[in-house]
């Protein structure tokens, strides 16, 4: 007989047990073990259908395919560039993949894009953790102007950007600010005063301090309804 | 010589006041604290990063790399000699070894994740200690383990088999010996065994006993003081 040990939403620890039976499947961050599913992360419990899994509460950056994320530029070669995309090892950008103009070839590709700047790209192949690849071909992947950059855990960008964009619009919205979320925690933000910046900046650490709490949204409205005063 | 009563008022088979917390190194990626008796540790975890030199590098796994250190000031007196030694090095060996075997770093290749181990004060037991407090760190970096390792050490003390020794009774005149051990409890592993005296066939069966029973107690305070980071929010 199949038994869920946990509620949905409820906090779980590395090595505890979420299901009996096997009419459960391991989802993310949740292993079987014998007849049991035992999570491997301190996260909260989601469970779609039959499927359990982890939404964890902290951890790295780890780089998927199709990700978009926000990266540094700390290498330029011949070929392209090296990018810090938050992750242990150098993603690369190749100058077919970075722009459709024509580049001679041999010529400075630090005229393009030149050290410490940051770009918005896309992760289109991962073949190791050591060879991540890059593109820049597709709707608004740039490289980013004057503005500032924050950095929160990973784990925590999906609360942050919300259903459909959700709380990251609700955010624009009320301070005017442009604001990009990389899946890698690294955000780009832009406004017209310093005053919206800061709270932009404030109401996205009040998301990340506040993510795993039920009711964010309404919550998210009432603080933005009450600082927006003081702008 | 026989042993009636402890020399600290405790049962045989009673821990001495442990407190975990989580959460006190705030620029780590995960760290923890966690007291036993006057014993505390402090254990801080950074990365999956880079590993250098690259020859130490796995192609196809993380590397765990442990630190322990006693600080300056821990000891009951005696300043201790800063500095890796030739015990600091064992014991950060026999963490990595203790911690290895739940801890999946399969998804970091060519990466390290390091754990850092300071002892603050320090009454025996200072491995278990640590072992506890890096389990815990490791977890609120979110790195994959498929357990929490806890660890309590065992041992003889005038015959008498005795949960958590204390400095005092480390030292006892009579003979005293100390067996460091710790456990996944859910996988029914032992991944730390060692021991300094002797002890019969029997007395070590019976004492392994008594550290299953005490590293249950532990991780029963580890997962509260994980839980309580978030939980404490949920309730607001």
């Amino acid at each position: 007989m199949s038994k869920l040990l946990v509620q949905e939403k409820e906090i779980v620890v590395p090595g505890q047990d979420l299901a009996e039976g096997m009419d459960y499947l391991p989802g993310e961050d949740v292993i079987r073990d014998k007849d049991k599913l035992v999570s491997t992360k301190l996260g909260i419990v989601g469970l779609s259908g039959r499927l359990v899994r982890i939404v964890p509460l902290n951890g790295p950056y780890v780089p998927k395919r199709g990700d978009l994320v926000i990266g540094k530029i700390v290498g330029v070669g011949i070929g392209g560039w090296r990018v810090n995309i938050g992750w242990p090892f150098e993603a690369n950008l190749s100058v077919k993949d970075a722009t459709s103009d024509f580049i001679e070839k041999g010529s400075d590709l630090s005229k393009y894009f030149n050290y410490g700047d940051y770009i918005i790209v896309e992760i289109v192949n991962v073949a190791s953790s050591k060879i991540i690849d890059l593109s820049m071909k597709g709707p608004g992947l740039r490289k980013l102007g004057s503005g500032r950059l924050i950095t929160i855990p990973a784990t925590k960008v999906p609360r942050v950007i919300g259903k459909q964009g959700s709380m990251i619009s609700l955010v624009k919205d009320y301070t005017g600010c442009k604001i990009s979320v990389g899946q890698n925690g690294i955000i780009w933000l832009k406004g017209d005063e310093p005053k919206k910046e800061l709270l932009a900046i404030k109401a996205i650490n009040k998301i990340e301090n506040e993510s795993h709490i039920s009711g964010l949204t309404d919550r998210m409205k009432e603080f933005l309804e009450r600082e927006k005063n003081g702008l | 010589m026989v042993y009636e009563k402890r020399l600290d008022g405790r049962k045989f088979d009673e821990l001495r006041p442990v407190e975990a917390n989580v959460g006190v190194v705030k620029r780590a990626a995960g760290s923890a604290m966690f007291k036993i008796g006057k014993t505390i540790a402090i254990a801080a975890v950074y990365g999956p990063r880079e590993l250098y030199p690259q020859v130490f590098q796995n192609p196809t796994n993380g590397v765990l790399r442990c630190n322990y250190n006693m600080m300056a000031f821990s000891g009951s007196g005696d300043r201790v000699r800063p500095g890796p030694s030739r015990r600091s090095k064992e014991i950060s060996l026999v963490m990595e070894k203790a911690l290895l075997p739940v801890v999946d770093l399969s998804g970091y290749a060519g990466t390290v994740v390091d754990v850092f181990v300071e002892l603050v004060q320090t009454d025996a037991g200072t491995r278990c200690a640590g072992i506890c407090a890096a389990a815990m760190a490791l977890a609120d970096a979110g790195i994959p383990m498929k357990d929490l390792v806890s660890s309590v050490a065992v041992g003889r003390v005038g015959g008498k088999i005795v949960l958590d020794l204390s400095k005092e009774e480390e030292d006892y005149e009579g003979h005293a010996t100390d067996i460091a051990t710790a456990f996944s409890t859910r996988m029914g592993q032992v991944t730390l065994l060692q021991m300094d005296g002797e002890v019969s066939r029997e007395e070590l069966k019976k004492a392994l006993e008594l550290a299953k029973s005490g590293c249950e107690k532990i991780k029963e305070i580890q997962v509260k003081a994980l839980k309580a980071k978030y939980v404490g929010d949920l309730n607001e």
